[in-house]
């Protein structure tokens, strides 16, 4: 990477962000900032935001993400330590607290950052906040797959290059020798010479005296130590041996329980209840109807509904007192809205193109229409999905005396205490949030409904209240993965050549690009109508490319199967102006074995998509025997630039395969008048161990600006898997789940 | 009052004789390291051993469970400062994405390997068919599974002896 600008983050985040994240030295005792409460233990030094050595020669990296499941603290703290050389056996990391000094400057940073290609979706799906306004350094957010590239590439190594030239300043000047002649070696300064060795932390004092250096020199690939190298994560002790504290296991004493409902109809609430049954019931000790809610856009303009609350001695007899609540919930206008209304709403509104807005118009589609030789048409749809998080949605809150605290597992830390302030009515400064162990996050978590309900009852019932979300509650109350519905129209010539590419679609969220194609195409026309219903909706692992990836990649091998081609040499022709892209589909092809004949019965299906800054290429193998459908295996390839940790890449990969491969054999919440149809795992399934295909992933370091790992796996897997069914049986798979099929999944 | 044995420990109850086992052993007990995921039975968060069966804490009525033998995550590694294969295996493999359903898992494949020390996929899948993992780490689950079952096929007795027949 070489030098590091002025221009980029050292200088702009000393200045801009004053004390916010590159803070100068602070020690303990310092007042002035909230980072000393921070530096607790005898001889610490607290030298930068991100960095804390102590006098045991121990590097502590603070990281402003969330862990929900995708290792970032490990691979954040392989960044710094990696551009501080020091010894790894000696990095520890911790998740910053929710405060301001900590908010996520480096992200914004790196969205303002020429070259850096950082997505509009984070605006109105993962927060809400609007990034790229100068309020909007109030963040510390986690999605977007973008921990790494940006917090990882413009904070950690740009913070540990930093402190390390100012460790080789202070023991060269300890030392009286020239700087140049000090090394750093795993965690030693080092004094060839005259043969001196001695740990960081005997120089920790005088480089808190220094200013940080403006441009520190970051290494180069071939220069790395531990970015790039299997580590073992640092959580992963704790999560054999039940020792983890997700949010679900805090313990505060004196605390009650409780749980939630909503009407069942989105946006209804409470005509009438009966609550005789329910306060009869031993250990349950309150009632409570929370208002409906709304979040302003500095914490994610949306708004959730009235809901009642149970709250007891313990979980028990909370769920048993909602059991025996009789509740009456109020008539609304969508109580008759079902599924089959909103497609049909969806394909009247694509069908009358009313207010047709365009994404790309390139070409004369209407000349190149004219002049084919096949024009072919499709229709996809696709459903509302829930997230389903392992850890059901809760928070731990205690109010008092015009304060509260609370204990949750978020994707937003600082907007949620901000929620949780507003809905309070206090002041931010007197809410201490603090972030445990997320059991999955996958975009819900980005949404603090959850976090002012434990607040509010908190407050009501004069106790601390452990609010616990029923799976029920969770499947039925989401914001809901959007349900799309896209109709295709392309035309061939004579060759077969693509020489049009149509495509309207109802609904859209982001990223913008997501119903984009990267294929040579001669005219182009895509566009959205806007199709609202009442189902509340939010980002869900890799939020539209998840859609679109299935519409665009399934219906390009119809285009190909329509030219009589080869659907992974008909892509590869037409992906030459992007070297990449073409590199990432060979190589899975190749490693896939693309040539190699499959038995019948047996079939093949290749897709490719680009979110996030990563290029990720599948080719999925199935089997299909007497009407059963089999997953064997999936080969997966992905550019993200560079990997720094391969084995943690690996597994999101794995893991966005899974998520995906759950939504397109099962996924679908139904909506049957006005309300949510599934209620928990027997009817809203996940891929279980024997339906999980074998795995592999490559990983290709291209070198060129990184980009995330924790969503890109997603996309591709459902157009690879229907196109592979394709290939096994001719039935072309064009709407999901697959469990509606004919095929028994 | 019910009296339940966990993880070596007895235990006098005075609660409820319908409150699953689950939610007594997080809030009575605050033994929190074995989950809640659905209530129902579906997502095998909740698994604990009774008498050394695999059971779903969350609808086993704790009445059910009356003078049983109850373990948990917190007792599956033999003392404080050994795990057990499989929990040695799940770091060794890089198992836990989240980790929340991962003392489940663990709980069900423990039951397994106690049962079938070589356990084919087959059985593999049979014994870990009732715990879900959003974040899909079923491979890594099945090898990890394996490799313990592989170092629990070395029975210390026959390492001795094969040292002693090496050594003369």
């Amino acid at each position: 990477m070489g030098k590091w600008t002025r221009r980029g983050f050292i200088s702009a985040g000393v200045i801009a962000g004053g004390g916010l994240i590159v803070g100068v030295a602070i020690r303990p005792g310092n007042r002035a900032s909230e980072l000393s409460k921070h530096v607790t233990g005898e001889g610490e030094t607290l030298l930068h935001t991100w960095v804390k050595l102590d006098s045991d020669n121990v590097v502590t990296a603070i990281v402003p993400h969330s862990e929900m499941g995708q290792g970032v603290g490990t691979a954040l703290a392989q960044m710094l330590a990696d551009e501080l050389d020091a010894d790894w056996s000696l990095v520890k990391f911790e998740e910053a607290p929710a405060i301001s000094e900590f908010a996520n400057y480096p992200m914004f940073k790196g969205m303002l950052l020429a070259g850096v290609d950082m997505p509009d979706f984070v605006v109105p799906t993962v927060d809400g906040v609007l990034i790229r306004t100068a309020q909007a350094l109030d963040l510390q957010i986690t999605g977007g797959s973008l921990s790494v590239r940006t917090t990882g590439a413009y904070g950690m190594r740009v913070a540990g290059a930093a402190v390390k030239e100012m460790l080789r300043i202070a023991a060269a000047q300890a030392w009286q020798v020239p700087v140049g002649q000090v090394l750093a070696r795993d965690s030693q300064m080092i004094h060839e010479a005259t043969g001196r060795s001695e740990p960081y932390s005997a120089f920790a004092g005088a480089a808190a005296e220094m200013t940080p250096p403006a441009s520190p020199t970051l290494k180069t690939p071939d220069e790395f130590k531990i970015m790039g190298r299997h580590v073992q994560r640092h959580d992963l002790p704790s999560k054999v041996d039940g020792t983890a504290t997700f949010a679900l296991d805090v313990r505060v004493p004196n605390m009650l329980y409780a749980t939630v409902k909503r009407a069942p109809t989105f946006g209804g609430g409470v005509d009438n209840i009966d609550d005789t049954l329910t306060r009869a019931i031993k250990g349950v000790v309150d009632v409570v109807r929370l208002p409906p809610a709304e979040f302003s856009a500095l914490v994610g303009g949306f708004s959730s509904a009235e809901s009642v609350a149970v709250v007891a001695e313990g979980y028990w007899q909370a769920k048993k007192g909602m059991d025996a609540l009789n509740i009456q919930w109020r008539a609304t206008e969508n109580d008759a809205v079902s599924s089959d209304t909103i497609f049909a709403q969806f394909d009247r509104d694509i069908s009358a193109a009313v207010d047709r807005q365009p994404d790309v118009s390139q070409g004369d589609l209407a000349a190149s229409m004219a002049n084919a030789v096949q024009v072919i048409d499709a229709d996809y749809r696709v459903p509302f999905l829930a997230h389903t998080c392992m850890e059901p949605l809760n928070a731990t809150a205690v109010v008092k005396d015009g304060f509260c605290e609370i204990w949750i597992g978020c994707q937003s830390p600082l907007s949620f205490r901000q929620a949780v302030a507003d809905s309070l009515g206090f002041e931010v400064e007197n809410v201490i949030l603090n972030n445990c162990f997320m059991g999955g996050g996958f975009g819900r978590k980005s949404r603090a409904d959850y976090a002012i309900q434990a607040a509010q009852l908190a407050a009501k019932v004069g106790r601390p209240v452990q609010l616990i979300w029923s799976r029920e509650e969770d499947v039925q109350q989401d914001f809901y993965r959007p349900a799309v519905q896209s109709r295709f129209r392309g035309a061939l010539d004579e060759a077969g050549n693509l020489t049009a590419w149509e495509n309207t679609y109802a609904g859209k969220m982001e990223p913008v690009e997501a119903p984009l194609i990267p294929y040579t195409v001669a005219a182009k026309e895509i566009g959205h109508v806007a199709s609202p219903t009442h189902v509340p909706l939010g980002a869900w692992r890799s939020v539209d490319h998840s859609q679109h990836g299935f519409f665009t990649e399934s219906f390009i091998d119809e285009v190909a199967v329509a030219a009589g081609q080869d659907s992974y040499e008909y892509r590869a022709t037409r992906l030459k102006h992007l070297p990449r892209q073409l590199a990432v589909l060979r190589k899975a092809a190749t490693e896939a074995q693309w040539d190699v004949p499959l038995a019948p019965g047996r079939g093949r299906g290749i897709a490719l998509q680009e979110c996030f800054g990563s290029i990720v290429a599948e080719v999925v193998e199935v089997t299909v025997k007497d009407g059963n459908l089999s997953v064997d295996r999936v080969v997966a390839v992905i550019d993200a630039g560079y990997a720094i940790s391969p084995d943690g890449m690996k597994a999101q990969i794995e893991s966005g395969i899974i998520y995906g491969l759950s939504a397109a054999l099962y996924g679908e919440i139904t909506i049957k008048d006005g309300a949510v149809a599934e209620s928990n795992f027997h009817d809203y399934s996940s891929v279980r161990m024997s339906k999980a295909p074998v795995i592999e992933t490559h990983i290709i370091n291209s070198g060129e600006t990184m980009g995330g790992a924790g969503e890109p796996g997603t996309p591709p897997i459902a157009p690879a898997l229907a196109n592979a069914i394709f290939n096994a049986t001719g039935n072309r798979i064009r709407q999901l789940p697959i469990k509606n099929s004919t095929l028994n999944v | 009052m019910t009296v339940i044995t966990v993880n070596g420990t007895e235990q006098e109850l005075q609660i409820d004789p319908t409150t699953p086992l689950l939610w007594v052993l997080r809030e009575q007990l605050e033994l929190t390291g074995t989950k809640f995921g659905c209530g129902i039975s579906q997502c095998g968060a909740c698994t604990v051993h009774v008498n050394g069966v695999a059971m779903r804490s969350c609808i086993t009525p704790i009445s059910a469970v009356a003078g049983q033998n109850i373990s948990t995550i917190e007792g599956l590694a033999p003392s404080a400062d050994v795990l057990h294969p499989l929990q040695q295996a799940w770091i060794d493999e890089q198992v836990p994405q989240c980790g929340y359903c991962q003392s489940g898992q663990l709980m069900s494949a423990a039951a397994l390997l106690a049962k079938n020390p070589s356990p084919s996929d087959a059985d593999i899948d049979d014994a870990m068919a009732g715990n879900i993992c959003r974040c899909g780490m079923y491979s890594r689950i099945r090898k990890a599974i394996k490799s313990a079952a592989g170092v629990q096929q070395f029975d210390p007795a026959l390492v001795d002896f094969v040292q002693e027949v090496t050594n003369g």
